[in-house]
This record gives C-alpha cells, structure tokens and sequence, in this order.
C-alpha cells in the first residue's frame, strides 16, 4: 500500500496502465542552404495543424467539461503564437541551418528549463504547458501520433508521471476509471480535472509509483489518497462492495436530482430545504431543492455584542436570494427567547421561557429591531423570490399586527424609492395548538403555512423533549398531532392557500406518505434528506398515500400508525 | 521611436496575467513593441519573452514602441499599467 495525495473522491479497482510517455529524440540535424525554405514552411504547416487541433480540443472541452476548464487551452494557443518563439524557431533554421524538428526541440527545451528553474510553483506549471504544446507541433512536424490516451479500450486506471491537459483531453470516462501520478498536488492540473470528470484520482506518490507494475490489478482510493498493489481477494471484496455502493448512490443521487417529487399518479409536491446561513446553499442546490422552506435568521443575531444592522443582514439575504435564483425562499423572522437568548438583550429569567415573551412576541413589541429586520427583507426580495414567515403566532391578532408593521416598512421604501418585491407573500408558521385549531380564520388573512412539527408537537402533548423523563411522550405519530396537521392542511386548502412543514417530521421517511395523502404542498428538510424522501414520493401513487392516510388517522396510537407506516415503506421497497 | 519609463505597481509583479493582457494587447497593434529591464530587452508581443523576464513589484522597465500607430499604441500600453491591469 502506498499514500499519496487525495486529489479526488472515489474508488477504482482495475489494471494498471503505465502511460509512459518517451522523450521524443531529436538528433541535432544540419540541413543544406537550399533546405531553408523548405524547413521554414514544414514548421509553420505545424504550427496551422497543431492550431487546429487545439481549437478542436478547446470547442470539445468547452461543450464536454466547461468554459473554465477550456481556457489552458486558450493560453496553449498563445504559447503556439508567441513571436518569440516563432522567431527563435526560424533563426535556428537560417542561420544555425538545422531541421525545424531540431530547431524546435531545443527552442523548447530551453524554454523549459528556464521555466523550471523558476521559484514561482506557478510559473513552473508552465514549464508543463510549454512541453505540452512543444510536443504538439514536434508530433506534427514528423508526422506522429504522439503518445496518447485516446486509443484506451479496455477499463484501465493511468499510472503518470504527471498528465498534462493535452492528455486528460483525451481521456474516454468509459475506460478510464482512476489516476495515479508521481507528481503534483492538490490544485494541479491533474488533480483539478479529475475532479472534474468525477474520476478518483491519487496525486504525488513519488518513486513508489515505479512499484506499480505494468497490467497488474490496482485499487486506488481517491478519498484517503492510496494505492494498493497485489491486494488479497478480501481487500478487492471489501474495496468492490464499497465501489457499488458508492455507485448505487451517486447514480440514484443523479436521477433524483432532475426529477420532480412527483408521484406515480402525477401528483407534484416541492421539497425545499431549511438553512441557517448563506453557506448552507451549496448543500441545498447539490441535493436538489426546489427552494428553501425555512431560513433561520437567528444565526445573524448570535456570536456578536449588538444586533446586526439592516444592510448586513440585507447582504446575507440577498446572497441566499440571489443563489437560488428565482426560487422560492422563506425567511423566518427572529425566532429569540425561549430556550434561545442574545447576551446583549437581557431577556428576563422566566419561569416558562417557551410559553413566554418569544419570536414575534418580542418583534411586536421591539419595533425597531423587528422593522430592520423587515426592511432587509423586502429589499432583498427585489433578488429573487423572497416570502416572509412569521414564528410563534397564536392568533390573527399577531398576524394584522404584524401585517401593519410590514405595511409601514413598505411605505418607508415606497417613499424612499427603493425597489422590492411587490407580490411579496407573508405567511406563518403553525407551531401552536391554537392557531392550527383557528387555522381557517387566519388562512383568510395570509399567503401560505408551515407547520413546525418541533414546537407543535411539545405544545400539544404538553412535553419538554429535552427532559429524559418526559421524552418517550414526544410523538410526532400522535393521533392529535396529526388531526391537527390535517385541520391546517384542510383549512388552508379551502381558502385557496399552500401548506408546507419545516420541522423535522417533514424529512423523516416514515411521514412522508401520510403527510402525502393528507395533502402537504410543500416538504422542507435538511438537504441531504431531500433525495430519500423524494424517492418514497416518486414510488406511490396519490390515490394510494390518501388511503394509507385515512387508515393512519383512524388509528389509537403513535406505535399502531408508526408499524403502519412501517410495513408500508417496506411493500414499497423503500 | 517612442520611449516611456514606467513603474510596475501590481503586487505580484509582472505576472503571467498582467503579462498575457499586455501580449494581447500588443499584438493589436502594427508597431514593433519592446520590454527593456537592465539591458534585457524581450519582445512586447511575446507572453513567454515577458514571463522570463521576470519583473517584480516596484520594478522600472522602459517600454520601447516604434511603427506608424506607436503613439496610440504606446497609450493604450500605459493605461494598463495605470490601471494595474485590472487587479489590486
């Protein structure tokens, strides 16, 4: 076993191919005087051929790979162009009377040891480009092939010294499955490519690499950076399990990723994400959300000695705004006090902290923290797709209330000529037994729900989840958590409006098909849940999820609808 | 024949980005354009000639512009080095 560096993910288990490349030989060759001519224009019918294949590889790799990855070849066609080295090139030829191969060879050759000899590590990567294109127009001006790995027929992983981007042009992902090279690092050429082609690759093994022998059958592990030579038939077992594995999951990960959650039937739903900070977006656009169902702003509010102002957090709203992309984003207005306290607001001890002065609570009261906040908002909305949720509503009172500061904040904007988003939607989160039970009244006053499962749950059943005493009573499955979710779903349909869940039920897979069939829009979760439940959705039917629904709901106990559940995943296969 | 001494203020010096957009740049015009550090002189159109120079922060160089369109060429070739190429 040898370590090298792990320069991209995965395993690949195959037979060495040692990509060897020969130093091309050119013998020092005088020509005559009449030869000149001669030798001038088969070097610059190099240079027009070798241009060719160059824009060739740049459109493919442009179409194949990326614009980004394209453009060494951009700097490969100035190197080809450079008047430099044309006029060194002839000199040699005229006045050295040598052959334009060998006029060549030893222009590029200087080139490169100039370049290397350099301290710059960046200017010595250029040495790599310059031997690269040198090579190209030598090929060509002898009427070679080169050596190259375009030929590749059977499934193979590359052992190099080192890979230049004229090489993993070529690269068929068909057949090549790894990369071991002797040289390079992390942000090499090699490196970086791999990791663009999603093949594993190992970086920087040094002299080991010459114990590699030639066809023998290699394991490469690309996340922990190792080479294994001669393995025993339980490593390959071991190595081969994992490999499937991870195959299985990327390849379902990717079908996911561009199917709806839609159920056989045709019935589509949204599965959004919850996040906390602008950072979380990658995770969320990798798994494929259709948009974020829960922000958490309370991360802007903690870790610092003041609150943040309206422009820093206009910022981090507008980046989440702006990465989605016209996707739908629900901010959550400051959800503080309970069991969430700032140290520079001296919240009063309480004797019920969670029953107590929280969220919109405190906004209602704290204008001025509660406007900044709004008006960060709305300004951010001019980005994208921007709703605002307001936590802890207990009855329609709190939402008009609410309703008339964000009117104010409008008006303000309006006067002030800034831009926002009209059409802006505002709805709440149900998380209190009595808004869910009033969820018809208040329907008619806002655009959308949610449900927070979390807090509706320790309302309801009256239990603190986080007493080990008390704990096993917290049942998302019980029968009264769920006929209130039902009510919500019921009610808000009536009026016209859309449901959605940002608590954790809404990602949990044995939920999925009740929440379902009792006719949930919307599903926010942490990211990576996203492609299972979406899996469970894409294997039923709507008609199937209602029934399965109504048989849950007419059920004594959390334990009874939980088995159902249960045994309906498992005839799912799921 | 047009010379101007000018100072090269980017942080990285005469890197191979201030080095390629000055090749580009060069290369649209008709003049012969040459790059002059303490008698080294290298072609203004060539990216490997200006590259091996290797001309650090701070560094004076002389540039060097003849042909019927140097006057335009040699302002063009300034403003970038005003503008530090477009970098910090």
């Amino acid at each position: 076993m040898y370590e090298g560096i792990a320069a991209s993910p995965g395993i690949a288990i195959a037979k060495a191919f040692l990509f060897k490349k020969e130093d091309l030989v050119i013998e020092k060759e005088e020509i005559a005087a009449v030869e000149i001519e001669r030798e001038k224009e088969k070097f610059h019918q190099a240079l027009i051929q070798t241009r060719g294949q160059l824009e060739n590889i740049k459109r493919k790799t442009e179409a194949d790979v990326g614009v980004e990855e394209a453009a060494i070849f951009g700097a490969h066609l100035m190197i080809l162009d450079d008047p430099m080295l044309i006029g060194e090139v002839e000199n040699k030829i005229s006045e050295d009377k040598l052959t334009a191969a060998s006029a060549l060879n030893q222009v590029i050759t200087n080139f490169i040891q100039l370049f290397s000899n350099m301290e710059d590590a960046y200017m010595k990567e250029r040495a790599v480009d310059i031997k690269d294109v040198g090579e190209r127009i030598l090929n060509n001006i002898l009427g070679l092939k080169g050596n190259t790995l375009a030929n590749i027929n059977e499934k193979v992983i590359i052992i190099a010294h080192n890979l230049t981007p004229s090489d993993t042009a070529q690269i068929d992902k068909e057949y090549v499955l790894g990369f071991v090279t002797e040289v390079g690092g992390r942000t090499s050429h090699t490196a970086i490519m791999a990791r663009t082609l999603e093949i594993p690759a190992v970086v920087g093994l040094g002299k080991d690499i010459s114990s590699i022998k030639s066809e023998e059958l290699i394991i490469i592990d690309g996340d922990k950076g190792v080479v294994i030579t001669q393995p025993d038939q339980g490593t390959i077992q071991k190595y081969q399990e994992r490999l499937e594995k991870f195959k299985s999951y990327k390849m379902e990960l990717k079908e996911l990723l561009d199917s709806p959650a839609k159920t056989i039937d045709g019935h589509q739903v949204e599965l959004a994400a919850n996040i906390g900070t602008p950072r979380d977006i990658s995770s969320v656009l990798e798994n494929g959300a259709e948009g974020i169902g829960l922000y958490r702003t309370e991360f802007l509010y903690m870790d610092r000695n003041e609150f943040p102002s309206e422009e820093e957090q206009f910022e981090a709203y507008k980046t989440v705004a702006e990465r989605m992309n016209g996707k739908p984003v629900i901010i959550r207005t400051l959800d503080i006090g309970g069991d969430k306290n700032l140290p520079y607001l001296q919240l009063p001890e309480e004797m019920n902290p969670f029953l107590g002065w929280r969220a919109i609570r405190f906004c209602l009261e704290r204008k001025d923290t509660f406007k900044a906040q709004l008006r960060a908002i709305l300004r951010a909305s001019a980005y994208g797709k921007v709703k605002i949720m307001y936590p802890m509503i207990s009855n329609v009172s709190e939402v008009r209330q609410a309703n008339t500061i964000l009117q104010e904040v409008r008006d303000e904007l309006e006067r002030e000529n800034i831009s926002y988003d009209k059409a802006i939607e505002t709805g709440i989160m149900v998380e209190i037994p009595s808004a869910a039970l009033t969820a018809d009244i208040i329907a008619k006053e806002v655009d959308f729900f949610s449900i927070g499962t979390n807090d509706l749950c320790q309302y309801t059943i009256a239990v603190d989840r986080m007493n080990e005493k008390v704990s096993y009573l917290y049942q998302p499955f019980h029968p009264a958590v769920l006929s209130l979710i039902m009510k919500v779903i019921q009610s808000a349909h009536k009026e016209g409006k859309l449901v959605g869940m940002c608590g954790e039920m809404a990602g949990d897979p044995l939920a999925a098909i009740i929440l379902l069939g009792l006719g949930l829009d919307e599903f926010s979760m942490s990211a990576s849940s996203i492609p299972h439940i979406k899996r469970i959705i894409r294997s039923i039917s709507l008609e199937h999820a209602q029934s399965i629904a109504r048989q849950a709901i007419q059920l004594s106990t959390a334990e009874e609808i939980e088995d159902l559940m249960k045994k309906t995943l498992e005839q799912l296969g799921g | 024949m047009l010379k101007q001494e000018v100072v090269v203020e980017n942080k990285l010096g005469f890197h191979a980005r201030p080095a390629s957009l000055f090749a580009q740049t060069a290369s649209k015009f008709k003049s012969e354009i040459f790059i002059e550090k303490n008698g080294n002189k290298v072609n203004g159109k060539s990216i490997l000639g200006l590259m091996t120079l290797g001309i650090p922060q701070g560094a004076k160089i002389n540039l060097l512009v003849e042909g019927e369109d140097e006057e335009q060429a040699l302002k063009e070739l300034l403003k970038l080095f005003a503008e530090k190429f477009g970098e910090e």
